[in-house]
């Protein structure tokens, strides 16, 4: 699905990737896990668009992405699900997700946002409230609604776990693997809870300062105990 | 009585188009965080095109939607030269660029248009309309000022809640980096957004200029009043601008028909530092708290 080959980005002369390789494979949910300062966020702003690598390829389906910029990825079939805060609280609850819909360039289509709706009633219920009234769990269902508005192939996910409780957190995760295998959308995601991140997962990629330490199934990163003491803190 | 309907009517037809101003500021300073002192030479210049259309011989109209897509053109072919190369620095290197933008307008003003007041005409009447036997101080002009500004207001009202354009231009607005992860292309909502505002800008330009006289500073007085319009209804709210370019309005008519004239520029400072220091957020603070 996406394969990263050797990417390196950076901020000035602070490299934050260097030679990043790995798969996320199609109809799978690979977790990317690390401390902070890992370098997850910088990898998926690189993906998505958002940062400019220094080198190496991002390729989607066998296709290299070379000089597409961040509003064109959604029409690309992946969009990129930035952290609950990525929810605009000036707008309505449908607004953002009238905005998800019109992600991929053409009109907006109704049955999306049943759709969308339907799985998360919570949202159905207050559609016409401004987002920031959502408490932080609503928040997360909203943006990950959003995305699925323009019916994406990838999901890209950062830190949905951020500030939830656990319960809210198992939820969402629940509702991934739902989505992973009843529609067989793939997910990148992007977690420094690694305990929950890889009970979920199908595929874990571990960084460290930047590069890949492992990348590994996730059971088998799961049952590491030297890599889960060094790496991942549980 | 009649000094009181008359002060009123003479202050919300001044508030209209200090509405209009305040409108085209906020329509920028919401998604750019750029105040944008160019505004009122914008304004002028655009006049000054309508002016010399109805020189030539064409009628009002011709020269007023002259004026108005020539402010449209204007404002994005600023935002695209001048704004959008220093768009990734800090805010004030682009209000200084406006500050240039203000003079050079003017100079340049000056040499086509010559620096000189001219007459500019009414589309209507100027006199006082008669109800009930006595003149009141609301001329068909000034229902036609109130007109086109609450017609400006209600159309940009529609297209940012029920157009798909109107969404995307909020939500570059208030989050651009988002608005981008959703396809939404910022750059050209910017441009987009100023064009929109210079419209309405110049709509206040020519509204101003109405049944008065022009030359490249006619607009300059405005500013200050549109700014402290824009202030009151806190800067990102479009109908905070309007309701307070119309407070500002009725004030001052009010300060000027009670108090005297020359206390007018004064009442407009005290009324901005009375609402900067109850509520700086002004009257129609959005309610989040936003980073500058």
């Amino acid at each position: 699905m996406l394969t990263l080959d050797k990417l390196t980005a950076g901020y000035g002369p602070v490299t934050a990737l260097q030679d990043v390789t790995f798969s996320a494979g199609k109809g799978q949910i690979t977790a990317v896990l690390g401390a902070n300062g890992a370098g997850k966020t910088t990898l998926l702003r690189t993906v998505s668009g958002l940062h400019r690598p220094e080198s190496g390829t991002i390729s989607l389906d066998g296709q290299p992405l070379r000089k597409v910029n961040a509003e064109q990825m959604p029409a690309l079939g992946m969009v990129h699900v930035p952290e609950g805060r990525g929810v605009i609280t000036e707008l309505t609850i449908e607004e953002n997700l009238r905005l998800g819909g019109l992600a991929k360039g053409g009109k907006l289509r109704s049955e999306d946002l049943e759709r969308v709706y339907e799985l998360f009633p919570v949202l159905a219920d207050r559609r016409a409230s401004l987002a920031h009234t959502l408490s932080g769990g609503e928040r997360q269902m909203l943006v990950i609604g959003r995305a699925l508005m323009s019916e994406p192939r990838l999901l890209l996910l950062d830190e949905p776990s951020l500030g939830l409780a656990p319960r809210i957190v198992a939820q969402i995760f629940d509702l991934l693997r739902g989505l992973v295998d009843d529609q067989g959308l793939s997910v990148l995601l992007v977690e420094q809870n690694a305990r929950s991140a890889l009970s979920v997962a199908d595929h874990g990629v571990v960084l460290n300062l930047g590069r890949v330490v492992a990348d590994e199934k996730a059971s088998v990163l799961a049952a590491d105990d030297q890599l889960r003491h060094a790496y991942l803190g549980f | 009585m009649q000094q009181l309907v008359n002060t009123a009517l003479g202050g919300l037809t001044l508030g209209a188009v200090y509405a209009a101003f305040a409108l085209a500021l906020v329509l920028i300073f919401r998604s750019t965080r750029i105040v944008n002192f160019a505004q009122a030479p914008m304004a002028m210049v655009t006049t000054f095109i309508a002016l010399t259309l109805i020189d030539a011989g064409y009628s009002y109209w011709i020269g007023f939607a002259a004026a108005l897509l020539s402010g449209l053109v204007l404002g994005a072919v600023i935002e695209r030269v001048i704004i959008r190369p220093v768009e990734d620095k800090p805010e004030i290197n682009a209000v200084i660029l406006t500050l240039g933008l203000f003079i050079t307008l003017h100079a340049l003003a000056a040499v086509i248009f010559g620096n000189r007041f001219r007459s500019f005409p009414a589309p209507f009447g100027l006199r006082g309309l008669e109800v009930g036997g006595t003149t009141i101080r609301l001329t068909t002009s000034g229902i036609f000022t109130i007109a086109a500004v609450a017609t400006v207001m209600v159309l940009l009202l529609l297209l940012f809640r029920y157009t798909d354009v109107g969404l995307r231009m909020r939500a570059s607005a208030y989050n651009p980096e988002v608005a981008r992860l959703l396809g939404v292309r910022v750059g050209r909502m910017l441009t987009l957004g100023w064009a929109l505002a210079a419209v309405v800008g110049s709509l206040s330009g020519l509204l101003i200029a109405s049944g008065g006289l022009v030359h490249p500073g006619y607009m300059d007085s405005i500013v200050v009043y549109g700014f402290v319009a824009a202030v009151l209804g806190g800067l990102e709210s479009p109908v905070g601008a309007v309701v307070g370019g119309l407070t500002l309005g009725l004030s001052l008519s009010f300060v000027s028909g009670y108090l005297g004239s020359e206390l007018v520029a004064l009442a407009a400072l005290l009324i901005l530092m009375l609402v900067l220091t109850l509520k700086p957020g002004g009257l129609f603070a959005v309610a989040s708290a936003r980073r500058v």
